[in-house]
């Protein structure tokens, strides 16, 4: 039935898109495709952002199309291809698992240029753009180490993907090393976005002692259950604040609005390329919200400094030395973590409890 | 124990809106109308109900808000269906594309508010009762209303004459017309109630589970909803239970997680879906039970030819 309801809703989406995208040719046309409903307050509502910031750019010499809602898996596939049909010059897919649709529609359509998210494979007209969110993931972790008084540390994650399980390490590391006795518990809730769901994974990680909550979903449900039950919690994608005025501790913020500027320019200009872009903290594609007044001033210090330090390249969140879950070591004293080894990371780090799905 | 007690309040909440979105269905199907547009309903219920309470500051203009969005969206569904005879699957399944949307329009100005949840009722003495007290009787007001509809409903379609006369027309509407029932008056009655019960049942993720607004919040618990309806075999006790199982399932396999036991986490995502399709097999293995149960007329278009 759901599947049904979602391919409707597609057809319907695509009817008015290909209606909006009828206008003038000298335009360069621009079309993303989001996973989740752009009101969703977090990751989809931030590559929106980053869209309306092309079109402020821009102005008149850009047309925006944007698909919401879609499902990884076959329908993406055909939202892709359809998108590329109705004369998009270039098109933005926001979501791991549009990466394989992407690839088989760039393969038909080899002057449309493609761009994914957070994906690992390329070709002449795909690039492949992310944010190395774990630098990010250092900061709160700090923060979390230091803020938490059951040593319990929840973290509500969605797919076992490279992204999560590299926030979870991440996050884990910098707790654990201001906080030797610090426990992370991890409850993945197989989707990206559910608010139901997600506030039920909330309680029950309160309900279980967790007295800080992490999140890798979109919505902003877990810090509106952090709030009401008085407890910490760190946004996700953009400042949550809002749903959490008192719980909120700092968020992680995606900024895309550069990338996609830079992107459509080149574009314009002929000059774009297939790359490999991976930006963190430095460059702004990851942004640190403010800190809550809640938080020390000598924590604050400290993980003011750890996100400056990040951003100026003198601290990798992966420093060894570093084991794996099961003891074997990964990086030794001193040695940071190569990019290769991010990218495709499916292990857990020494010290986290339970297994990591497969 | 402590933790179980949470558990089990966790449940309940999880499992109210699909009472309420599965027992006004089972109303309506046993009418032998099949309406796929609970989502659509839940979701405009949601926005209303958030919308009104967040405008208004009571909870109970917000929750009539709700049920008055729902209604009106099942009366557009049986005006379509009932009176111009349109195709009953795909104009539920455009009622919840619709309701989707038009959400999502309203939604834009709330999108970004929150709002304080409804706060639980403490009942002395019997709340206070250890353990039976904190789990089944210290919760937001809805919860009993969803318990108490589900009471009513049975008793209405069991021992009254009016119930009666609803099961008639949904065995058989050509017999139900001719010994005079207005058949489409029920069925629009019917509908009314499924509709307002589905829009409080979106209301309550709206302002008492999450209380805030994001587009497509109910997140599929429509079609969970429809489900529940089957699973029941259209008996109002049953779709109780069937709504407790899965949101029993759902809750608890969050917190099997928590507590680190040893499972990937697929396997438990699955968990509330296959046990409501294994359910689904024992009740359904006997085939003339299973047939029986089913309306007769449940989707089927009536119209009066004299």
């Amino acid at each position: 039935m759901k599947m049904n309801l979602r391919k409707l809703s597609v057809a319907l989406a695509l009817g008015l898109a290909m209606v909006a995208s009828g206008g003038a040719q000298a335009q360069t046309k621009v079309g993303f495709v989001y996973v989740g409903p752009v009101g969703d307050h977090g990751w989809s509502y931030e590559h929106n952002q980053g869209r309306l910031a092309v079109e402020k750019e821009f102005g008149d010499k850009v047309k925006t199309t944007y698909v919401e809602n879609v499902s990884e898996g076959p329908d993406a596939a055909r939202v892709i291809q359809q998108l590329a049909r109705a004369g998009n010059d270039i098109i933005f897919t926001t979501s791991f698992g549009f990466m394989n649709p992407t690839l088989q529609v760039a393969k038909r359509f080899p002057k449309v240029k493609f761009e994914h998210a957070t994906g690992f494979k390329r070709a002449a007209n795909v690039s492949t753009y992310s944010a190395r969110f774990y630098e990010g993931r250092h900061v709160i972790g700090l923060i979390a180490g230091k803020m938490t008084k059951t040593n319990t540390v929840g973290y509500i994650a969605s797919f076992p993907i490279p992204e999560v399980v590299r926030g979870i390490n991440a996050a884990y590391l910098a707790a654990k090393s201001v906080n030797p006795a610090v426990k992370f518990k991890v409850v993945w809730v197989s989707t990206w976005f559910d608010p139901g769901k997600e506030a039920d994974a909330a309680k029950a990680l309160i309900d279980q002692g967790a007295d800080v909550l992490m999140q890798h979903t979109d919505s902003p449900a877990a810090m509106q259950i952090a709030e009401k039950q008085g407890i910490f919690a760190f946004g996700q994608a953009s400042d949550m604040k809002k749903f959490g005025p008192n719980a909120q501790l700092t968020s992680i913020i995606d900024d895309w609005a550069p990338y996609y500027i830079a992107r459509v320019k080149a574009v314009m200009d002929g000059t774009w390329k297939s790359t490999d872009t991976w930006d963190g903290i430095g460059p702004g594609m990851v942004g640190i919200a403010e800190f809550s007044d809640k938080i020390p001033a000598d924590v604050k210090a400290m993980a003011a400094k750890a996100r400056d330090d990040i951003a100026a390249g003198k601290l990798h969140p992966f420093t060894g030395p570093i084991n794996k879950q099961d003891g074997s070591p990964w990086l030794t004293a001193g040695q940071t973590a190569p990019d290769g080894d991010l990218a495709g990371m499916n292990f857990y780090v020494e010290g986290i409890e339970g297994s990591l799905p497969k | 124990m402590d933790l179980l007690v949470l558990i089990l309040q966790g449940v309940i909440v999880a499992a109210t809106p699909l009472v309420f979105a599965s027992i006004g269905e089972l109303v309506v199907e046993r009418s032998g109308v099949l309406n796929l547009g609970v989502e659509g309903m839940m979701i405009l219920g949601a926005i209303a109900g958030f919308a009104v309470t967040l405008g208004t500051e009571s909870y109970f203009l917000g929750i009539i808000a709700a049920a008055l969005a729902g209604a009106v969206a099942a009366m557009l569904f049986a005006f379509l269906t009932q009176v111009l005879l349109s195709n009953q699957v795909a104009t539920g399944l455009a009622l919840t594309i619709f309701g989707l949307g038009l959400s999502a329009l309203i939604g834009q100005a709330y999108s970004g508010e929150s709002a304080t949840p409804l706060s639980k009722i403490h009942i002395p003495l019997i709340s206070d009762i250890p353990f039976i007290g904190p789990v089944l009787f210290e919760h937001d007001p809805l919860v009993y209303l969803s318990v108490i509809l589900v009471g009513g409903v049975y008793w209405f379609l069991n021992k009254t004459r009016a119930g009666l006369i609803l099961r008639a027309v949904g065995e058989n509407h050509d017999a139900a017309h001719a010994i005079g029932y207005g058949v489409i008056k029920v069925r629009f009655a019917a509908l009314l109630f499924g509709g307002a019960t589905a829009g409080i049942g979106g209301a309550y993720l709206s302002i008492v589970q999450t209380p805030l607004w994001v587009e497509d919040m109910t997140a599929g618990r429509g079609w969970i909803a429809l489900a529940i309806v089957v699973f029941s075999a259209w008996r109002p006790g049953r779709a109780l239970m069937g709504a407790y199982l899965f949101g029993g399932v759902t809750v608890i396999q969050l917190h099997v997680q928590g507590l680190g036991v040893d499972i990937d986490a697929q396997y438990l995502s699955m968990l509330p879906y296959l046990v409501t399709v294994l359910v689904m097999v024992v009740i359904s293995h006997d085939k003339t039970r299973a047939n029986l149960n089913a309306p007769a007329c449940l989707g089927r278009p009536f119209f009066a030819s004299s």
